[in-house]
């Protein structure tokens, strides 16, 4: 797509320039300090915090974009986004299904999604069709009961200072790395997750109960904190496609575990691909880290990445605590003109580390996607062990997988296991699933969930289903 | 019920089948014999639909319907049922998983709904049992570090739940020893009946002990040169191919 194109798209919404109506502020497109500023000031933050932004930012504007993925688009204007806009009013949203794209309508059907969560999803005003607050009450208060503070970051920066102030930014620096750093200048949303010392959260924690609430952001912010022998289990995003007027989306997720802490980040993202010549998708350059900051700690990064025209995307884990364990299970679809490169890094510091990772690439269409995975082990782990397993599946002949595994080992002591494969979706498989009579759209589907197995079972139970039906609506017409 | 005409087909621009035709009723056993690279495989496979062949004449009519017309899965729905001589191993889908989806799509086919779980599951209990399996290769992926003789087990037990009105089996006996050939005998056997009939593509004589064919066929170079009853296997057993060669060039 065209820069000028591009500017065009994230321009659409904000032509009329600067709205001061108290309802829905909007800023105009363009980056400097003055809108850092507004948006600290918007938020109501301590001094603190919009300092904490302009560190980040004056990091950025001596940073440039990473060139060594293997992902191809324009260069970005940054000057043409808008860094701050309200939600939708209600009455610019549409007041029921019957004002949705049937298409879109279609596609929930097809996932299953429940009707009254279609509505939400679609973005029709929810107050219109039910009472959202209620299920948010009840969920607020058992959460409470038990200690787990679950809010929005803007939120938590009001409400728990001293807990933003020590963990923000902990383990994802503000200059980690150029779209880290862009995050942190001018993020405006995102979720806050506190689970206190010896706490098991008594439910899992879904965004989805937050964007009823609100648009989600185009620059989320997300920390997670589980103090000593606390557990939580994340989800994120959601099956439903997910369409947004905000191309380029760069988010930052930070989890820390202390000793014995455990943490399930599981994520499902679908977001518009792009139309066949992939224009029009989303961009998506994501930074997630996790810290195993104590003893025994465990985080788990499970995702089903579906979605997006460009991907990049390395959840990771920094294995710092004694014998802690970091695993990451993928499964990633590309389609049509999807370009993805996503993968790993985990980096062991503490004794007795382990981790393990498995990636399941699927390409169909005229996509490409790349696995790249970092395995490092550090000096003092000792007796550090890694499992990598790395596979792909290719659907027709004009996609392309590829895979980048570094590995670097400072131990003699540290046990690293690598496997990779990289198959074709056989004629011969199709052929068998198709004269036991299942049609080919089905055996396809069949067949690619086989190869994605070892990832779903690590997905909570519900999610895994909603994930089984996406690929199925993802790989639609891929063959043949 | 299936009538076979005047066939010819290419694969690669070889023409390999040149002129066959067979008919075959309700209720029959054929089997059909011949030398390697007669073109016995490549029947059962254009009937079952693989792609790479390609038919350039003649016809194949099943129940009066077009088979040529069919999409693959339209022919095993309808009743067309291709045992493979070489049964592909699919990671990660469960066998019960492929079973109940293919008996499903047919139930479906048929304007049935849904098979019922304690349904499917008596039957394949009772159907796992006349092959003689054990019930833990259900949740094993579908032929996936299978032995030769477990694959065929697994193509005759589908076939056993399918019920397809007509069964064609390559190769069935390859790679089995005595026992496990028993066992398969008896499973194709036990779909022998009036509504069914089985077509048997192999190389060697001995299967035919077991399962006793009503026609016996001799493929070479891409015709039926030779046409019999059960006796017809025995003497090329005994004989070989050549006196057939000599005397269908004669």
């Amino acid at each position: 797509m065209a820069s000028q194109e591009m500017e065009q798209l994230v321009r659409r919404d904000y032509k009329e320039g600067f709205v001061t109506d108290i309802e829905s502020e909007t800023l105009p497109p363009g980056l400097d300090e003055d809108v850092i500023a507004f948006i600290s000031n918007k938020k109501g933050e301590p001094e603190w915090m919009l300092e904490w932004r302009l560190k980040a930012y004056r990091a950025w504007l001596k940073m440039t974009t990473p060139s060594w993925a293997h992902l191809d688009y324009p260069p970005i204007d940054y000057q043409s986004i808008s860094y701050f806009s309200a939600p939708k009013r209600p009455e610019d949203r549409p007041q029921s299904l019957d004002e949705v794209d049937p298409k879109l309508l279609e596609t929930y059907e097809k996932l299953g999604i429940p009707l009254h969560e279609r509505a939400a999803l679609a973005g029709v005003a929810v107050d219109a069709v039910f009472d959202s607050v209620s299920v948010t009450t009840t969920f607020k208060e058992k959460l409470g009961e038990a200690g787990v503070i679950f809010c929005s970051i803007s939120e938590a920066v009001q409400e728990y200072p001293e807990l933003v102030k020590q963990y923000l930014g902990s383990v994802v620096p503000q200059t980690d790395n150029y779209f880290a750093a862009l995050n942190s200048a001018v993020f405006t949303d995102g979720s806050f997750v506190f689970v206190p010392k010896g706490v098991t959260c008594p439910m899992e924690l879904s965004t989805y109960f937050r964007i009823n609430a609100e648009n989600t952001g185009q620059f989320e912010r997300t920390l997670i904190i589980c103090e000593e022998g606390a557990q939580v289990s994340y989800l994120e995003g959601c099956t439903a496609p997910m369409r947004d007027e905000n191309q380029l989306h760069a988010a930052v997720v930070e989890l820390v575990a202390l000793d014995d802490a455990y943490i399930k980040y599981s994520t499902v993202q679908n977001w518009y691909p792009g139309d066949e010549d992939g224009k029009g998708g989303i961009y998506n350059f994501v930074t997630k880290r996790g810290d195993c900051r104590g003893d025994r700690s465990r985080i788990s990064w499970t995702q089903v990445e579906t979605g997006s025209a460009i991907t990049w995307k390395y959840p990771s884990c920094m294995l710092r605590g004694k014998d802690s364990k970091g695993e990451f299970y993928s499964v990633a679809v590309t389609n049509g003109r999807q370009q993805a490169d996503t993968g790993t890094k985990m980096v062991h510091i503490g004794e007795g580390s382990r981790s393990s990772i498995i990636s399941k690439g699927i390409s169909a269409g005229r996509s490409n996607q790349s696995y790249r995975g970092l395995v490092k082990v550090g000096p003092r782990a000792k007796g550090a062990r890694n499992f990598t397993q790395c596979d792909s599946l290719l659907i027709g002949d004009q996609c392309g997988a590829h895979t980048f595994p570094y590995q670097e080992i400072g131990n003699s002591t540290a046990t690293v296991e690598h496997e990779a494969t990289t198959s074709k979706i056989g004629e011969d498989q199709l052929f068998y699933c198709q004269s036991r009579g299942i049609s080919e759209e089905d055996a396809v589907s069949m067949i690619v969930n086989g190869f994605c197995k070892d990832v779903f079972q690590e997905l909570p139970m519900e999610f895994a289903v909603e994930a089984e039906a996406l690929l199925s609506v993802t790989l639609e017409g891929s063959v043949g | 019920m299936l009538e076979v005409k005047d066939l010819h087909v290419t694969v690669e621009g070889n023409e390999i089948l040149k002129g066959l035709s067979m008919t075959i009723n309700a209720g029959e056993v054929h089997a059909i014999m011949g030398p390697n690279g007669s073109g016995k495989s490549t029947l059962s496979a254009v009937i079952a639909g693989k792609e790479e062949y390609e038919v350039t004449s003649g016809s194949i009519t099943y129940e009066g319907r077009d088979v040529l017309e069919m999409a693959v899965e339209e022919r095993a729905q309808a009743g067309l049922l291709l045992g493979f001589q070489y049964p592909v191993e699919i990671p990660g889908v469960k066998n019960i998983y492929l079973l109940k989806a293919a008996l499903n799509a047919k139930r479906e086919a048929e304007g049935l709904g849904e098979i019922p779980a304690p349904e499917f599951m008596k039957l394949i209990k009772e159907k796992i049992a006349e092959m003689k399996m054990d019930a833990s290769f259900l949740q094993r992926s579908v032929n996936e570090g299978f032995s030769g003789g477990e694959k065929k087990r697994n193509e005759i037990l589908q076939m056993l739940v399918l019920q397809p009105r007509l069964a064609m089996l390559d190769e069935i006996d390859s790679g089995l020893d005595i026992d496990a050939m028993k066992v398969v005998a008896d499973g194709v056997n036990s779909l022998r009946s009036e509504e069914h009939a089985i077509l048997l593509v192999t190389h060697y004589q001995r299967l035919l002990d077991y399962i006793v064919p009503d026609r016996v066929h001799v493929l070479v170079d891409g015709r039926i040169v030779k046409s019999g009853d059960a006796d017809l296997a025995r003497e090329l057993e005994s004989r070989g191919y050549d006196w057939v060669l000599e005397e269908s060039a004669a």
